[in-house]
């Protein structure tokens, strides 16, 4: 196999382990428990979604898995092995599209393939297109960040995010910003490419219905301090449809469950 | 196009206005000379190469200076975004730098380097080291914080998140920085042609101070415009196609 072939295959995933995560800020003179004592685990292959409402410490938990922060008690294994910092076999796609302006598409693209051995300009270049082509945007390669409208920049942020082919992609409410219609054209783009790569996924959202589109399971957090309330399997057969009846009073059951653990004042600040 | 029409009638305009009013007598020539004499003088010192041996001279020094300036002032403005403890030092010496008038360093300068050429030098390289030491701070600064979360979770290095996302995204910053020190270069080196006298090799400056020593306005008046069109020149030659490719790229201000 050439360089670009062994580049273009998916890749084998990865398991995650998350042992009693915790992790406080300080915030002036209070401090803030951002996640209090995690436990979770994330089989090969699977898609994960996190729920819950803003500051229950969805981003720092990933963000913590991602290796961009350290816990300050607990661990996460990845293959069995502590994470100790960033690594290109996790890597995340945030909320923000955070997309450079020096780059035009294709660079775009082709920036995280600059840090993986073997890969000679041509052929990053080659794997950048193939990537660009799998979120439709391969007419617009040469295009500039700003010239592109929001869900376009979404698109070439995941295609940015898979062209290293990292074994588990970390999403932190990478659709939150969207509108419905382009939303809904990226889950069936992200389904497909996540069962076509056999990628460990965990994603980040506030949306149930979104989180039960996409995940196998659902994991359900809490504020003050962070923690893991209850896990769901979705169960429900694939490809699914946000606009289905059945998924909807699913969701619904899920949210009402949600309000339930935040209790009267949390719903409030809803 | 139009533009361009219209930029080249007003200049002749003026230029008329400015003939009419000497014609008619309202100043003396030797407080304001008609520009026809003043046309005349650049046409004699173009014609003997005068005034294209000063400009080269200014230009030689500028550049030297700009170049010393950048390459001293971007590690400086790198240092003080890296590190408080050298930006509280160093860094606040290129803050003093930038709001002193770097002529005033020129007394000092023709003392220490007794050499005219030198202390010329210097005082290019003072103007400019300052403020592109803090442009490219503030750049530096100014870069979204998640640029480099990306750059890390694909896996850069240190090194290379600064060659690669730290640097070019403060990119906007440090032209717009060099853009201000090369007019505080240009500022500082006509001064200091017109304070340091010249021994061998007369730069503009010096030409307009030997007309102020002739009383040959039309010369003081001739000479400063080439100044204008130099200075416009190097502006546009170095700076704007730069600033039109960031625009284009950050989708900022509009290309002219
Ligand atoms: N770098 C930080 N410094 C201080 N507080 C932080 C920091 N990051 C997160 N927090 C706090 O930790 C809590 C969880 O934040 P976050 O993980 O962003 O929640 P979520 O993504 O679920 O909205 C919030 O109260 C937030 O204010
Ligand atoms: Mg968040």
């Amino acid at each position: 196999m050439t360089d670009v072939q062994q580049e273009l295959a998916p890749a084998p995933p990865l398991k995650l382990a998350i042992r009693g995560v915790g992790k406080s800020f300080a915030q002036g003179k209070a401090v803030v428990h951002a996640l209090d004592q995690i436990d979770l685990d994330v089989a090969e292959g699977e898609f994960v979604c996190l729920v819950g409402p803003s500051g229950c410490g969805k981003s720092t938990l990933l963000s913590i898995i991602a290796g961009l922060e350290t816990p300050d008690r607990g661990e996460v294994l990845a293959d069995g092995q502590p994470v100790r910092g960033p690594g290109r076999d996790r890597v995340v796609m945030f909320q923000e599209h955070a997309l450079f302006p020096w780059k035009d598409v294709l660079g775009n693209v082709e920036f995280g393939l600059r840090f993986k051995p073997n890969l000679d300009a041509k052929a990053r270049r080659e794997v950048a297109r193939f990537y660009l082509r799998m979120v439709g945007l391969e007419a617009f390669a040469h295009a500039w960040v700003h010239e592109l409208s929001g869900g376009m920049r979404q698109r070439v942020a995941l295609a940015r995010c898979l062209a290293p082919n990292p074994r588990v992609l970390l999403m932190d409410e990478p659709f939150a910003a969207l509108d419905a219609m382009t939303r809904e054209r990226l889950y069936g783009d992200l389904q497909q490419i996540w069962s076509a790569r056999r990628k460990t996924i965990v994603l980040v959202t506030h949306n149930m219905r979104e989180a039960l589109t996409l995940g196998d399971r659902i994991v359900l957090m809490t504020p003050r301090p962070g923690r893991i309330h209850a896990e769901h399997v979705s169960g429900l057969p694939r490809p699914r449809d946000i606009n289905a009846p059945h998924l909807a009073e699913r969701a619904a059951e899920l949210t009402a469950e949600l309000r339930r653990a935040l209790g009267p004042d949390e719903e409030a600040t809803r | 196009m139009r533009r361009w029409a219209v930029r080249t009638g007003f200049l002749l305009a003026l230029g008329l206005l400015w003939q009419g009013l000497a014609s008619a007598g309202v100043w003396s020539p030797v407080l304001l000379p008609p520009p026809a004499s003043v046309l005349r003088w650049l046409g004699a010192a173009a014609a003997d190469g005068t005034l294209a041996a000063a400009t080269l001279v200014t230009l030689r020094r500028l550049t030297v200076g700009f170049a010393i300036g950048v390459g001293l002032g971007l590690p400086i403005g790198l240092l003080c975004a890296r590190s408080r403890a050298f930006d509280d030092t160093v860094g606040l010496l290129a803050r003093g730098a930038q709001s002193l008038p770097s002529v005033c360093w020129a007394p000092l300068a023709v003392l220490w380097f007794t050499r005219a050429d030198l202390a010329m030098l210097f005082v290019v390289v003072m103007g400019t080291v300052g403020s592109i030491a803090i442009a490219a701070a503030d750049g530096v600064r100014a870069v979204p914080p998640i640029y480099v979360r990306v750059a890390r979770t694909m896996g850069a290095g240190g090194a290379a998140t600064w060659l690669r996302v730290v640097l070019p995204a403060s990119l906007p910053f440090v032209v717009s920085g060099m853009k201000q020190g090369w007019a505080f270069a240009w500022r500082s080196l006509m001064a200091a042609e017109i304070i340091v006298p010249g021994m061998h090799a007369f730069g503009l400056g010096h030409l307009l101070h030997y007309g102020r020593e002739l009383h040959a306005m039309d010369q003081v008046l001739g000479v400063m415009i080439v100044i204008v069109v130099v200075g416009v020149a190097i502006d546009r030659v170095l700076f704007a196609s730069a600033e039109r490719a960031l625009h284009r790229r950050w989708g900022t201000g509009r290309s002219p």
